[in-house]
């Protein structure tokens, strides 16, 4: 049971050329229908992101080159020149092919390494591939696996929770800072396309409360009211100072929207409670002389890109400890799989030695007219026992100790040598 | 010398430590389990090692430096575990650990001293021991999470997280812990003190003698209950608040020195 990927990626193609190739949900089930009732594959699935399309399949046993099949048949289906996607596709095989999409749900081979979408976008994947019945025991187990060490991977080492966006950094300091932001509140000063980045991040991580000002009221309301926040208007600016835990700033200006003698009022109005200040605009719209008052912390968009800076390489070093578990998980499957394949080799065997004893007792038996009926079936029976000593019980080792089959390498040489044709019953 | 029990506790809390730090430099569920799993074994054996040495004198183990620092370091530790139990976080583990394991060497590295029935026994004076003993715990838990309130507020403050501020408890969290300490620790205080006023009656006739021990005590209180209410107001919440607490453990630490050592007439345990 071989395993194929063809795909390419956003390291591979440009984007141009990943639109082209890209699979919607029913063009996947298309495929993966065609490539079955043509015989290039028995198993299929098709993983289609902005990044990535991949095909992952089980050939057929009667297919011959079914790479080269694969090749084709994408570039057919995608109405492109044969040979077009030549210097674009990757090509990789068992142990290599799993290799990559453990790499692949772990976020190892995204654009933004780490990144968590790819793991809800995989099980999508292969959520409509299962639905759609197009895939088999092979992949069904090979994506389970994917799964697990993306989440393993998510949980046990670093890389993906480390923030690698100024709008993200910018919330994940406010959790060393209030921890949970369910009891907390947030006010965002404008509402262009940085402050919606950061609403966003507020409300995933579950926000309580949120307040909207921006120079134009309109859009003030648009940006709250998509977020069940709530907009302010511009005017209120200071006396809304003394409410939220997190003020955000993005605002165009010169001058600055924050002064220090506004932000010592709102401390005093609010009881020095804890204030986290961050200043995405450029230029800073909260006066830099404001750094230091008892209880704020003024971060600014250099001290969020120094962050993002330094957890880039803190992910990046999280690499190998990923590597550990990828190749536990694929250790696990090879041996699973191969435990499959001798399993199948064992039954072809059984099937194969009982069909040789019968018509092996049938002609030697012609001629003993001789004996009873009772005869005939013992000696039957002890030539099963033979067979199943001789031959069926070191079958089931090769089948149960994985250690002997890498001895053998090749178990089709276990095929070839009993004759053990894969089209003959 | 050393105990099968003492061996194996001291053990114990020192592989407990190391997965503690190993924990915060590579977060691993396997691994907090272990430390957590390490601390509780060690508490368990530490806890044998402190009955042995009960059964022996028929009382609380507090008469010396042995019974006294030994029962200190295993309150602390029980302390810490009932904390990253109720707020789930591993972090101040590693920070904890070195204060057991040195209040535990202490206490057993001394000479172990001849059994002896210490002069005060019965329920009373075990409630009022052991209660004085889980506060100054509770108290020195308090301290180290103020101390780590401190280092991740600066680092806060110079935009300096590194790899290990981001794997701190928020500063939320550590100032709710720190409270907590502070409560467990003046409630304990206050019981213990209560007990020991009783005590003191019934043996002595009289409530109070003007032991510096028990005046230094109620300073303690005092403080601790101010902190409480400092923690709260304008002026003091964040790390003013943490300074304070730090500061106020520098008394429990000569109450628990000097005091004991030199001052007191009655409540002299080495």
């Amino acid at each position: 049971m071989e395993i194929v990927l063809i795909g390419l990626s956003h390291k591979t193609a440009t984007v141009e050329l990943r639109e082209r190739v890209a699979f919607t949900a029913e063009q996947a089930c298309q495929a993966a229908d065609q490539l079955r009732s043509r015989g290039i594959l028995e198993e299929t699935l098709v993983l289609s992101t902005c990044n990535r399309s991949e095909l992952y399949g089980v050939p057929s046993e009667i297919a011959i080159n079914s790479s080269g099949a694969v090749e084709l048949f994408l570039a057919s289906f995608h109405q492109l020149a044969p040979g077009e996607l030549d210097s674009s596709l990757y090509r990789h095989r068992d142990a290599h092919a799993v290799r990559h999409l453990f790499r692949v749900a772990g976020g190892l081979d995204s654009m933004l390494l780490g990144e968590a979408e790819i793991l809800g976008q995989l099980r999508e994947a292969y959520r409509i591939a299962l639905d759609h019945g197009a895939t088999g025991p092979v992949l069904n187990r090979m994506f389970q696996s994917a799964l697990e060490v993306g989440k393993r991977i998510r949980s046990e080492t670093e890389v993906g929770t480390r923030p690698v966006s100024v709008a993200f950094a910018g919330v994940k300091l406010a959790e060393r800072i209030f921890g949970k932001l369910d009891t907390h509140s947030a006010l965002i000063i404008g509402a262009g396309a940085t402050s919606e980045q950061v609403v966003r991040h507020l409300c995933d991580r579950g926000i309580k409360q949120l307040r909207v000002l921006n120079r134009t009221a309109r859009h003030a309301e648009d940006l709250a009211s998509r977020f069940g926040g709530q907009a302010a208007p511009w005017e209120s600016l200071e006396s809304a100072l003394e409410w939220p835990d997190l003020i955000v700033t993005s605002v165009a200006g010169s001058d600055p929207v924050l002064t220090r003698p506004m932000l010592e009022r709102a401390m005093a109005n609010r009881g020095n409670r804890t204030l986290l200040l961050i200043d995405l605009g450029v230029p800073r719209n909260v006066a830099a002389n404001a750094d230091g008052l008892y209880n704020t912390y003024l971060y600014n968009i250099d001290d969020l890109t120094e962050i993002v800076e330094q957890n880039k390489k803190a992910r990046e070093a999280e690499i190998p400890r990923a590597e550990v578990i990828i190749e536990e998980q694929i250790e696990k499957f090879m041996h699973w799989q191969a435990g499959v394949a001798a399993g199948a080799v064992v039954g072809d065997l059984r099937a194969k030695l009982a069909g040789e004893r019968e018509v092996f007792l049938r002609e030697r038996l012609a001629s003993m007219s001789h004996l009873s009926e009772q005869d005939r079936a013992q000696i039957g029976t002890l030539l099963e026992e033979f067979v199943d000593r001789v031959v069926l019980n070191p079958a089931e080792r090769l089948r149960g100790i994985p250690e002997l089959r890498r001895k053998l390498q090749n178990l089709e040489a276990v095929r070839d040598l009993f004759r053990l044709d894969r089209d003959k019953p | 010398m050393m105990n099968l029990y003492v061996l194996a506790t001291l053990i114990l809390y020192v592989a407990s430590f190391a997965l503690y730090i190993w924990n915060l430099r590579e977060p691993s569920k396997n691994v907090g389990l272990g430390a957590t799993g390490c601390l509780i074994a060690g508490l368990v054996l530490h806890y044998c090692a402190l009955l042995d040495r009960s059964r022996m004198i028929h009382a609380v183990p507090y008469d010396d430096v042995y019974g006294s620092l030994s029962l200190f370091a295993w309150l602390l530790a029980a302390t810490y575990l009932g904390l990253e139990a109720i707020h789930r976080r591993r972090s101040v583990g590693p920070f904890v650990l070195p204060i057991v394991i040195s209040v535990f060497l202490l206490a057993h590295a001394s000479r172990v001293p001849s059994v002896k029935p210490p002069p005060a026994q019965g329920p009373l004076f075990a409630f009022h021991v052991t209660l004085n003993i889980l506060a100054y715990s509770a108290f020195a838990l308090s301290f180290v999470l103020s101390v780590i309130f401190l280092i991740q507020d600066r680092r806060l403050r110079e935009h300096k997280l590194g790899i290990v501020g981001w794997r701190f408890p928020a500063l939320d969290v550590l100032e709710r812990m720190t409270r907590s300490s502070v409560l467990v620790g003046c409630a304990s205080l206050a019981l213990g003190m209560t007990a020991g006023f009783i005590w003191a009656h019934r043996l002595l006739g009289r409530y109070w003698d003007g032991d510096p021990k028990v005046i230094i005590t109620v300073l303690i209180l005092a403080i601790y209950i101010a902190y409480t209410f400092l923690a709260r107001t304008a002026a003091w919440r964040g790390a003013r608040a943490s300074i304070l607490c730090t500061l106020n453990f520098m008394f429990v630490i000569f109450s628990y020195s000097i005091v004991n050592r030199y001052l007191s007439h009655f409540h002299r345990y080495f």
